[in-house]
């Protein structure tokens, strides 16, 4: 009976999922009938995260099937172009990705919520919900229209998230620099589907898969590809709109977009260059490695001078964004020369980084989201010691703290030491030179990681240990049920995959067959992960906990049973000096100040120091991109002096404007005739 | 067969935790009679731990959980590095566990739990401390990658019980690579365990300390265990770069017999005394850097590992 349903499900997961997409659908539409009321926080957001439970369990189970893909075609949208929806590994794979920290997000949001940040709970309600459903409408799109149309809901639903407290202008000045960008990236990879069709004129991926494309075309469209999900993953150049979104969102926005949205760029990037060409040349691998490592470093020298949590956070999603993208770069490269095992290994990397980084983001983001609430603190500044007034949140925190920074035995450092063993084999590339500069991208990796442990130490450090740098916090409260919830599911995760990696590898690894036609070895031993051979590299998360926490014990133990000393509670040691205070810990801006020394190139800073006169003297620093300045600058202004060239035609006065229609229909006429 | 090697194992892990403190003895015990002073006896720490595990503890009242499990969990990644890194023996069924690279990532994690503890009580002390061991930590792991990799080059592997079983195959084979990620290593050595040009572990003076900064509020036998951890730290580090570079006596895999085991340990008794008073010589021909000069150290140590990768590639091309 059990085992029959099973099948059913199997067989027809694709529908299952297409329903459970239509769930979040109603869901958002019940909220906006019943306007203001619990029934949202209380109903509707739980809901909404069983619904993310069962597309996971559906994602996982047909991955675990071992088919090969599933198709719908619907007759919707406009005449003569129906929808055509397609579930295969990568879809599936994203589609778990969505659903595990969709689950712990929706469940936080349930607690969060309670009253409408903005807009009222019923409309933010529609609006989350609808997120998710483009989402996952994204992830299994087949033909280019509905792509885009997902797509665009997606863009627009979350533009509205960004902007639910509209009435403050900063908040509507990031959102229309994410919107902005959000069409400019709409733009490329429109362009670069019509690149893809090859002549054919048929819209569908079949039709794209099948087109055969000269070597030109073929680059013209994985760079439209690049620049459009590029855009939308916040890759440097394109990153600007990240730091200044995510802060503006409400936090399980900010959750959302960074944990889930960046993924389904990805995932585009992912469908384009693997599945939807046909062929791939070298050249794209070194500049996707190039691009993702120089986004990796400068998200992460950006995200250690930051002085606002959530914009610390943001830079730090450019950074990880960075990682997976050097994971799909190198994937190429080792592809294209024919390695494909190591290709395999590589795109492993990426895709594992990607779950992993889903987890990780989305918790550190709903803790800043509990840490805003009990505060109404953003800034770094005014934030401190924490952990004794919240101390769930700051246990939670302080596994993504431990995730996000690559440590072991967390998640966040089995994708990382994948990477580094995929790195370890750039020497075999059969290009002269190449095979000597790429092993040093490993260099900047470790760079970037151990930058990333620093940036997450002074972000733990700030906002949760410490004193308290302002009165106001010491009544400061803990997250409710639903909210912790939320905040252990994700961290469970991070825990579980960090010690158990094949529940993470197992189905990676059936997109690298599907993909590549090779995946790396598993031993399917739960104890460890061998990913070319184990005389090669080994690591085992679980040993690693057991025996971290059985030497642990033992020494508790020992010294328990051996030292005789009692434990009296003192004050702090002053040094001699009593007048100390909270105020003379160590700022965020202090804890940025070695990077902002050794990585000053970076920077655009403006300080001004106090003069030693000065009887209130008073410290300030502005840290601006370069970028901003060297690319976004000169391009608004150029498209201000088009304007205002163009605008010369708008005389304001009717006569005039009949006059040009006069014009037109005459030269109309001339090519008519 | 498989009783033996867990047994060996065992020994091995108690064998680190027991001489690790003598070594820092001995190193101590160098440097005063390089540097004309009376010598403390080589068993100084282990009194100075005895004394620390009897006081009373004073625990400052703003100290979270956090700053309390911190000594054990410095002391458990360290325990746990010893078990893995082929001191003695490349036959460990731990060493499985973790790559050199997962060491890299054990070592960051204990540093991460020390400045995070540092930064608990909220003293401006520990918070510069903290900020200053991240700082060497960011810039020490590349370079330390890099060595890694140069060695994972020639034989084929970053699990360290396959370098050594690697190295004693082909002993013969000599590259110059080795020699330039020799220095680097030596470099990193330095940094990460606070010696001399970096740091210095016998100063109390505010402007210069790094790792001392984050132990001041540590008292008893929270004091000792960090001691204690940072002796087995230093012990790791020596056994990391007798592995990679002077694997000569650790008994290789299939030799089992007591022979090879007791030749291991004179082996490595012997090494350590030569590394200790090597390191003890470095540390007092040179001076102490300013802060913002220990990037142009560790700059160094990068560039000579990256060196030594290129001549590698280069000659492997050729």
């Amino acid at each position: 009976m059990i085992s029959s349903l099973a099948s059913t499900v199997v067989q027809h997961d694709l529908r299952w999922l297409l329903l459970l997409v239509c769930v979040w659908g109603v869901i958002g539409l019940t909220g906006m009938l019943r306007q203001r009321s619990l029934l949202v926080a209380r109903v509707l957001f739980p809901l909404g995260s069983l619904t993310c439970l069962l597309v996971a369990v559906l994602a996982g189970v047909f991955l675990a099937s071992g088919q090969a893909s599933q198709a719908i075609v619907l007759p919707l949208g406009l005449p003569d172009l129906p929808f055509h929806l397609r579930l295969d590994a990568l879809s599936a794979f994203f589609l778990l990705i969505l659903g595990v920290a969709g689950a712990g997000i929706s469940i936080f949001s349930a607690g969060y919520f309670r009253v409408g940040e903005g807009t009222s709970p019923g409309l933010m309600g529609l609006q989350y919900h609808l997120f998710l459903a483009s989402m996952a409408v994204v992830l299994l799109a087949d033909d280019a229209y509905l792509f885009m149309v997902a797509w665009e809901t997606m863009a627009l639903s979350s533009y509205f998230l960004v902007t639910s407290q509209h009435r403050i202008p900063e908040i509507r000045r990031a959102g229309f620099l994410y919107l902005l960008i959000a069409h400019v990236g709409a733009i490329c990879i429109l362009l670069c589907f019509g690149v893809l069709q090859g002549g054919s004129w048929l819209f569908t991926f079949d039709a794209m898969r099948s087109a055969t494309l000269t070597p030109l075309l073929a680059s013209t469209a994985f760079l439209l590809a690049l620049l459009g999900f590029g855009a939308k993953a916040g890759l440097v150049p394109m990153h600007v709109w990240l730091p200044e979104a995510h802060p503006a969102a409400p936090s399980p926005v900010s959750a959302m977009m960074s944990g889930l949205m960046l993924k389904t760029a990805v995932y585009g990037m992912l469908r384009v260059s693997f599945d939807l060409l046909h062929v791939r040349f070298w050249q794209w691998g070194v500049l996707l490695l190039a691009l993702g490592l120089f986004s990796a470093l400068y998200g992460a020298i950006f995200a250690a001078v930051q002085t606002d949590m959530k914009r610390l956070l943001a830079y730090s999603s450019i950074e990880n964004i960075g990682i997976i993208f050097a994971g799909i770069g190198l994937s190429i490269l080792f592809e294209t020369c024919n390695l494909h095992l190591f290709a395999a290994l590589a795109l492993c990397a990426a895709l594992v980084h990607s779950l992993n980084h889903a987890l990780f983001k989305s918790l550190l983001f709903l803790t800043t989201g509990s840490v805003l609430h009990a505060t109404k603190q953003r800034n770094l500044g005014k934030l401190g010691g924490l952990i004794r007034r919240m101390p769930w949140v700051a246990s939670m925190a302080l596994v993504g703290t431990l995730a996000i920074a690559g440590l072991p035995p967390l998640n966040g450092f089995v994708s990382e030491w994948l990477l580094l063993q995929s790195f370890l084999f750039t020497p075999e590339i059969p290009h002269e030179f190449v095979n000597m500069f790429v092993p040093l991208g490993a260099a900047v990796l470790a760079l970037t990681a151990a930058l990333a442990a620093y940036v997450m130490v002074k972000f733990y450090g700030v906002v949760f240990l410490g004193q308290p740098r302002e009165a106001s916090l010491a009544d400061a409260h803990d997250a409710n049920l639903l909210e912790r919830l939320g905040l252990v599911w994700l961290a469970l995760g991070c825990i579980l995959i960090g010690v158990m990696p094949q529940l993470a590898l197992r189905p990676a690894s059936v997109v690298t067959r599907k993909l590549l036609g090779q995946s790396i070895l598993s031993t399917g031993s739960i104890w460890w992960i061998a990913p070319i051979a184990p005389k090669q590299a080994s690591y085992s998360g679980l040993i690693m906990l057991l025996g971290i926490v059985g030497v642990v014990g033992i020494t508790f133990l020992l010294v328990r049973l051996l030292a005789h000393g009692r434990t009296r509670r003192v004050a702090t040691w002053d040094c001699g000096y009593p007048y100390q205070n909270a105020r003379m810990q160590d700022t965020a801006e202090g804890f940025g100040q070695p990077i902002r020394h050794m990585f000053g190139t970076f920077f655009r800073m403006e300080r001004d120091l106090p003069a030693p006169e000065e009887s209130s003297p008073h410290y300030r620093i502005r840290i601006e991109d370069r970028l901003w300045h060297a690319i976004y600058l000169p391009i608004a202004r150029a498209v201000q002096w088009l304007a205002d060239v163009v605008g010369v035609l708008q005389g304001g006065s009717l006569s005039i404007y009949l006059l040009y229609s006069f014009l037109t229909l005459i030269v109309l006429l001339v090519f008519v005739l | 067969m498989r009783g033996i090697t867990f047994v060996r194992q065992f020994g091995e892990v108690i064998l680190a935790i027991a001489i690790a403190p003598l070594f820092a003895g001995w190193i101590a015990q160098c440097r005063a009679w390089m540097q004309s002073r009376s010598a403390p006896p080589v068993t100084q720490p282990y009194r100075m731990l005895r004394k620390l595990f009897n006081k009373d503890a004073a625990l400052a009242e703003t100290a979270s959980p956090l700053f309390r499990i911190t000594p054990y969990v410095l002391f458990g990644t360290m325990v746990l590095a010893a078990a893995i890194i082929p001191s003695l023996a490349t036959d460990l069924p731990f060493a499985r566990a973790a790559d050199a690279i997962a060491l890299i990532g054990l070592f960051a994690t204990a540093r991460v739990f020390l400045s995070l503890a540092a930064m608990d009580i909220g003293t401006g002390f520990g918070s510069m401390g903290a900020r200053r061991e991240m700082m060497i930590g960011f810039l020490a792991e590349p370079a330390l990658l890099m060595v890694l990799f140069n060695a994972s080059l020639l034989y084929g592997s970053t699990a360290l019980p396959s370098l050594v079983d690697g190295y004693r195959a082909h002993p013969t084979i000599i590259d110059p690579s080795v020699i330039f990620a020799a220095v680097a290593f030596v470099m990193v050595l330095l940094a990460e365990n606070a010696r001399i040009p970096i740091d210095n572990p016998a100063t109390h003076l505010e402007l210069t300390m790094i790792h001392e900064a984050m132990l001041l509020e540590y008292s008893a036998r929270h004091l000792a265990l960090v001691e204690w951890a940072s002796y087995l730290k230093l012990f790791n580090y020596a056994c990391i770069g007798f592995a990679l570079f002077v694997p000569w006596g650790i008994a290789i895999h299939g030799a089992d017999g007591g022979g090879a085991l007791a030749l291991s340990i004179v082996a490595l008794l012997g090494k350590l005394v030569v590394a200790g008073s090597a390191l003890a010589l470095i540390e007092t021909l040179s001076a102490k850097l300013r802060i913002f000069r220990a990037p142009e150290f560790l700059a160094m140590a990068f560039l000579l590992a990256v060196l030594g990768l290129l001549v590698h590639l280069l000659l492997g091309a050729r």
